[in-house]
């Protein structure tokens, strides 16, 4: 069984939490003896980190047959001219960890002279030509429809679905969307509607969709008007070998933390983790609140916290690198994911490998497995504060927590959410 | 006769760590960031106070005392003159030795401390008086306040703490009361142009203000009013090239500075207009410009333009190659080879008598010299600054009880107005400046930052306590 898998990020070209995502779940098809082509749009990021067995084709490095490129040339002038330019708020903000936009620019012109005969230059990232970058991929789908052999495609959220019809169109082969967040999800306020257009059209040309969690399955059949039948739940995982010390960090200071970790964006709902620190300010001191990330609403945030007048016990860390959420979580003495909407929602999963408590938003995937973790809609601030309170003041209360979630945890494993991928690509290719 | 008081404002803050970040938070009380500061008082010094003072020393020798100029250096530039660039400490000895020089005396830290603390405010402003004195010997006797920040009840409070003179920025408009650029009803001279100084409106442009002036209820101080438009063709347009005037010249200046027919004409419906100010009943006279000669020969007897500016302008706002030292050093020697202009000190309006025809300024509400608006929103326009400022001022009883030297003087460092400043988000125009002076990517990392540093220094003294 050869699978086409089309992504959009990978490690360490990441920007959020797609690309762990599918490293786990290519790591645990590998284990299913799934042999895999791991199309990803730039290898700029640094060298894959998956399996040498995978081969990874870095799309602004491929080079299609003559016969595509005058095709591909032809068209992506029209493409050009007609170019949209997104505005793509939720993921703007995670860009602080990529190039800047000038350098960007730079590294771009760089590759282009390096490598003309490539057709591509990616970003690879959510900038401004992200439609037009969408579209490119979509041709070395189709380019890699027609030259490659395999099985099965599979499509990983809505910027590689055009590249996964397109690859089917050539290959005739069945697609698997797989779907990590919709843009319902993404902008709880202002969808764009391009994105759904595409993501409807995956969900249509798809012969099974992937939703990480039954709320993303609920979210796809009534938002979209998808058959429920065709939806298939596959949980995420964690990497649960990875378990961390909570070595003794020593604070600064003795208050606990509360801590939210995150992109600072509606859909991460900064906003009610802020409201419910005023709250529990007002009732004990004994607490410090902490925001990390970075995000299009960090200046408004930031603003309505000095209007409250708690910068003595509210603080921004702004975007931090692996060591310091390691040491941001360690430092950490309750998790807070008041989440809109979040599809699955990794995060609380990490917190509890540090024996972190969380308290997570009804609105969430990780709901549905974190079956002892105290849960809120996301904009009861008041409940939420009263939740903090009690956690922060009952430690056999947290250590409880911590023990229940845990064992929640067992039911999940990216070796069991490939089996069951693989379960899918076996009907599919049985068909 | 006219006179010309030039002073000219230095200043450096102690800026913090850029990186200082939460996890620092009582582990690091190391907050500022030293070879940042080392490197803007080199740069400085190196364009600006080491030329320039040279340059005031040699004016001085060479017009025989004619010429004088006066100077506040906040003690925070002191410390870094002190610790980074002695010279520039001694060549304002030097400076100082000739008897044409007068410092003034400010807040110690360049701070707000006026608005939060009284008590405070004292002891910065005697901090101060001292470290002058020290360093210069003689008392200070004229006072001005971080960013010409005024009112009546800090002229008050100056006259209470022994000054006899004090300065403030020329606004048109004093908040709730009438402007003094209001145009006569019926009067023939259009507006003034508050940006187009030399090149806007000749007229109104820079006639206001033209004496001495005395805060209401405090009739024994001189208030010096800073001649905004003459100040900043000077300090924000001299290099700016879009700028109708520009290149200016010494004598183009000079010709808008000393009595021209038509100047004397203008200063005298301008003093109309704000004697108006004083007294509403005749701003609103239609047949006010008929008074116009008779006042006209009123104000010359008393006539005093104030420069005001930062001592950056020379060099470094306005680097040496936009000509700007030869431009000053021309336009002193026109001054005195060629008007009847002469320099003064504000130490010295007093005995020169200029005092004997000034006229009552109420200024119930705060004005400042910055911004377009004039007033306290470059620190205090929103509610990071204003969380910010609250944070620091609430340190001050434990610090007080502390009593601790150190832990004090770190945190009045960090009282200094230039934080505050940092994170200001007004746009447009003001928020150019803003962006000039910021070494922070933004306002919120400005704010952030320096919360980091005070939760620490509230940490050190939460221990100590």
């Amino acid at each position: 069984m050869k699978v086409l898998m089309l992504g959009w990020e990978l490690p360490p070209f990441i920007s959020g939490g797609l690309g762990t995502a599918c490293k786990g779940i290519a790591d645990g098809l590998i284990k299913n003896y799934i042999d895999l082509i791991f199309v990803i749009p730039t290898g700029r990021g640094g060298d894959s980190v998956l399996d040498s067995s995978v081969k990874v084709i870095c799309a602004d490095k491929y080079i299609p047959a003559q016969n595509y490129l005058r095709d591909f040339n032809k068209k992506y002038k029209q493409d050009e001219e007609n170019q949209i330019v997104g505005d793509f708020s939720p993921y703007y903000t995670s860009r602080k960890n990529l190039p800047s936009n000038k350098a960007e620019e730079a590294i771009a012109e760089k590759i282009s002279l390096q490598e003309e005969h490539s057709i591509l230059n990616f970003a690879g990232n959510y900038g401004r030509n992200l439609f037009l970058e969408v579209m490119k991929y979509a041709y070395i789908g189709r380019a890699l429809g027609e030259e490659e052999s395999f099985d099965i495609i599979h499509a990983h959220d809505w910027m590689t679905f055009p590249a996964g019809i397109a690859a089917k169109e050539a290959s005739g082969k069945p697609l698997v969307v797989h779907v990590h967040s919709t843009e319902y999800d993404r902008s709880c306020l202002h969808q764009n509607n391009t994105i759904i257009d595409i993501e409807k059209k995956g969900f249509d040309a798809a012969d099974k969709i992937i939703a990480v969690s039954f709320y993303t399955k609920n979210m796809i059949a009534e938002k979209y008007e998808v058959n429920p039948d065709k939806i298939e739940v596959v949980h995420n995982a964690v990497d649960k070998n990875t378990q961390f010390l909570r070595y003794q960090i020593r604070k600064g200071f003795e208050e606990k933390i509360v801590l939210f970790l995150g992109r600072i964006t509606e859909q991460k709902g900064p906003g009610y983790f802020l409201d419910a620190a005023v709250k529990v300010l007002n009732k004990m001191s004994n607490v410090r609140f902490v925001m990390s990330g970075s995000g299009d609403m960090f200046p408004q945030i930031v603003s309505k916290m000095a209007e409250y007048d708690i910068a003595d016990k509210f603080h921004f860390t702004g975007f931090l690198n692996g060591d310091m959420v390691e040491t941001i979580f360690a430092m950490s003495d309750l998790y807070i994911m008041p989440s809109v909407s979040e599809p699955f929602g990794i995060s609380p999963f990490e917190a509890l490998l540090y024996d972190i408590p969380v308290v997570i938003s009804k609105q969430s995937g990780a709901s549905e497995i974190l079956e002892h973790a105290p849960k809120v809609n996301f904009s009861d601030t008041d409940e939420l504060a009263a939740i903090i309170i009690k956690m922060l003041e009952d430690k056999e209360l947290r250590d409880t927590v911590v023990r229940q979630c845990k064992e929640d945890m067992q039911n999940i494993s990216w070796a069991n959410s490939s089996a069951r991928i693989k379960k899918i690509y076996n009907q599919l290719a049985g068909k | 006769m006219s006179s010309l008081c030039f002073y000219f404002q230095v200043h450096q803050p102690f800026r913090l760590k850029t990186k200082y970040t939460f996890f620092e938070i009582g582990k690091n009380h190391f907050y500022e960031d030293e070879s940042l500061n080392r490197d803007i008082c080199n740069k400085v010094s190196k364009n600006c106070y080491i030329p320039a003072t040279r340059l005031m020393l040699d004016l001085v020798e060479k017009f025989k005392g004619k010429f004088k100029v006066s100077f506040s250096i906040s003690g925070t530039a002191l410390e870094q003159f002190q610790q980074f660039n002695p010279e520039v400490i001694e060549l304002f000895k030097n400076l100082h030795k000739t008897g044409c020089v007068e410092f003034f005396a400010e807040t110690y830290y360049h701070s707000l401390a006026f608005l939060y603390s009284i008590e405070e405010f004292r002891q910065q402003v005697e901090k101060h008086r001292r470290a002058i004195k020290e360093l210069f010997g003689g008392e200070p006797v004229t006072f001005r306040n971080t960013e010409l920040v005024y009112s009546n009840a800090i002229a008050m409070e100056a006259k209470n703490m022994g000054f006899k003179n004090i300065l403030a920025e020329g606004v048109d408009k004093i908040p709730g009361r009438l402007s003094f650029a209001a145009p006569l009803g019926g009067g023939g001279l259009p507006d003034a142009d508050a940006d187009g100084g030399l090149g806007g409106n000749p007229a109104a442009g820079h006639a206001f203000p033209f004496g001495l002036y005395y805060p209401r209820g405090v009739p024994e101080m001189n208030l010096l009013l800073r001649n905004y438009r003459l100040s900043d063709d000077i300090a924000f347009r001299f290099s700016e090239k879009s700028w109708k005037e520009y290149p200016l010249t010494a004598a183009k200046y000079v010709k808008r500075l000393s009595g021209t027919n038509s100047w004397n004409k203008i200063s005298g419906e301008s003093a109309h207009k704000a004697s108006g100010y004083a007294s509403l009943s005749d701003a609103a006279l239609p047949s006010a410009g008929r008074t116009m000669d008779k006042a006209a020969d009123k104000t010359n007897s008393r006539r005093i333009i104030n420069l005001f500016m930062d001592y950056e302008t020379l060099g470094e706002h306005h680097s040496a190659q936009t000509g700007i030292f030869d431009f000053f050093e021309n336009l002193i020697s026109t001054i005195i080879n060629k008007t009847d202009i002469e320099f003064v000190m504000p130490k010295e309006v007093s005995q020169k008598g200029l005092n004997k025809t000034a006229e009552k300024i109420d200024v119930p509400d705060i004005i400042s010299w910055a911004d377009e608006e004039r007033d306290l929103s470059a620190w205090q326009g929103n509610s990071m600054q204003k969380s910010a400022l609250n944070m620091i001022y609430k340190l001050e009883e434990n610090i007080k009880k502390l009593g601790n030297e150190e832990i004090t003087h770190l945190w009045r460092k960090l009282q200094t107005s230039d934080h505050f400043y940092y994170m200001s988000t007004k746009r447009f125009q003001d928020g150019a400046v803003h962006r000039y002076f910021n070494y922070f990517p933004t306002p919120y990392d400005a704010y952030i930052i320096y919360c980091n540093v005070v939760n620490d220094l509230y940490e050190t003294v939460k221990k100590r306590v």
